[in-house]
């Protein structure tokens, strides 16, 4: 197959912007995701800690600092979710050329995750 | 690609089995890292749905608990952390590769920009925790 | 009594082979051979036939790369002792058309390196009486890159290169990287242009093989994610001061 014809000389991709997403969106999960898994998936939920109560955990979330961390909490790490499994599709499953529904799957699931994220958040009663 | 003439007769293209990533254990812990992705992702739904029961009042919250007691959603939990935790050891030890960081010129060996990476997670895993106890 | 190893060598004559098969050839294994040797020796007392690509023999002009009990090495830099018992598989070097026996159809890997331009550009030469002065700090920014033999190593255990025709591959991209970090250099946006493409260089998922399979340490895997970050800070640059600097 002849490739050199493909790498067609021209505009620069767009692909560093979903790059910075991934990268951003890995550095959120590595930090962030395995305390609060720990905590509110296992510690809590399991009686290892006492947890807060209903009223004081509602509380802390109306505060618009931890709405604006819940969102970056969701939205980033489903944007690195979207790239790398695009690419696990790609590679692993040898399914590229379905790129554009692999595409819409990947970043439309990504974009979805991020409005019902800012729906609940901004929501908060 | 070469075409076939009477001097340089055809040449034989291999093809790359689906299953390549099985081959070598190099690629199958990479292909394990890769999948770590889809837990990040769960976890995340699972915050989301934690929020949504949260704001439908205590007895939605209490569901929620109950729920996130139940056996198949911790056993499906404790394979999330294992592989949250991979995926936190690899995105740390692979980032300096990605930043040359210079110190009176020379580069810094790699374990000296990961261990920062290392610290911050302590640090702002201990921030998190305290901030939610203490509430 | 002389010590002998088994060779599992793969063949393929593509005037009447419809694919490659292996044939077996047992050879002595004296001290200090490498799988070099074998392969000679079995060319020399042997079979005639057996075609394979070697030249300098001690490592440093890339030619002999192939597959070595399915790890792409340097025959010249593989010992049979390291390989003993046996049988010692030798396959010609993964994701590359076999023209024959262990010969590989390089053109692929060629055309994507000329399309890295691997040498300096610069918008105005000095003249040929001026020289260009580095310090150690300024050399040391690109050495590493600059060790790359074109062995091809690193496109054998690329997985992404076997499966994406459009990928640039490990040692295009951090050849690019070396004159892109070279201060006598002045063509990093002619290279950004054409390696920024969809696929060029994003087509790699940083699976790292390429670094551990290259026999001169260039670390191609940390060159081409150095790479996505220098691309991705064009991008933003690009992006905030559309008429701003390159």
């Amino acid at each position: 197959m002849d490739s050199s014809a493909k790498l067609i000389m021209g505009r620069r991709s767009n692909e560093p912007f979903l790059w910075l997403l991934f990268s951003a969106g890995g550095v959120v999960a590595a930090m962030l995701l395995p305390i609060h898994l720990f905590l509110f998936g296992f510690a809590f939920p399991l009686g290892w800690l006492k947890g807060p109560s209903y009223e004081s955990l509602l509380a802390l979330l109306r505060h618009p600092v931890t709405r604006f961390y819940l969102l970056v909490f969701c939205c980033l790490p489903l944007f690195h979710w979207a790239h790398r499994f695009r690419f696990t599709l790609y590679d692993g499953l040898q399914i590229k050329h379905l790129n554009e529904l692999i595409n819409i799957f990947c970043y439309g699931g990504a974009i979805v995750g991020t409005a019902v994220a800012v729906y609940l958040l901004w929501n908060i009663p | 690609m070469i075409n076939p003439t009477e001097y340089v007769p055809k040449c034989y293209y291999p093809r790359v089995s689906t299953y390549w990533w099985v081959a070598r254990w190099a690629y199958l812990k990479f292909i394990l890292r890769e999948v770590s992705s889809v837990f990040v992702a769960w976890i995340v739904v699972v915050t989301l749905l934690q929020i949504q029961a949260l704001t439908r009042g205590p007895a939605e919250y209490e569901e929620s608990q109950k729920w996130l007691a139940s056996p198949l959603i911790v056993a499906l939990n404790v394979i999330s952390f294992l592989f949250l935790i991979f995926h936190t050891v690899t995105w740390f030890n692979l980032a300096p590769k990605a930043m040359v960081v210079r110190l009176r010129g020379k580069r810094l060996p790699a374990a000296a920009v990961a261990a920062p990476n290392y610290a911050v997670w302590v640090l702002l895993s201990a921030a998190v925790a305290w901030i939610v106890l203490r509430s | 009594m002389a010590n002998r190893i088994t060779l599992q060598i793969g063949r393929y004559h593509p005037e009447h082979d419809p694919e490659p098969w292996f044939e077996s050839y047992e050879v002595p294994s004296r001290k200090e051979w490498v799988v070099l040797d074998a392969l000679n020796y079995v060319k020399d007392h042997v079979d005639g036939s057996l075609t394979f690509r070697w030249s300098c023999r001690m490592g440093v002009c890339g030619s002999c790369g192939m597959m070595i009990n399915g790890v792409p090495k340097l025959s010249c830099a593989t010992f049979l002792s390291d390989c003993a018992p046996g049988p010692v598989r030798v396959e010609p070097l993964k994701n590359f058309a076999i023209l024959r026996d262990l010969v590989v159809d390089t053109s692929d890997f060629l055309v994507k390196l000329a399309k890295a331009r691997p040498w300096i550009i610069r918008k105005v030469e000095k003249p040929l009486d001026e020289e260009y002065f580095q310090t150690p700090e300024q050399v040391d920014a690109y050495k590493q890159f600059s060790m790359c033999i074109n062995c091809m190593l690193c496109y054998a255990a690329c997985p992404v290169y076997g499966l994406d025709p459009l990928f640039m591959g490990p040692a295009a991209i951090a050849l690019a990287q070396r004159y892109n970090m070279d201060s006598r250099d002045e063509g990093a946006g002619e290279r950004m242009d054409i390696l920024s493409q969809h696929d060029g260089i994003w087509g790699c998922t940083f699976v790292g093989e390429c670094t551990k399979a290259c026999p001169k340490k260039v670390d191609p895997a940390g060159a081409i994610q150095q790479y996505k970050l220098t691309a991705s800070i064009e991008w933003v640059k690009a992006l905030v001061l559309p008429r701003g600097a390159t």
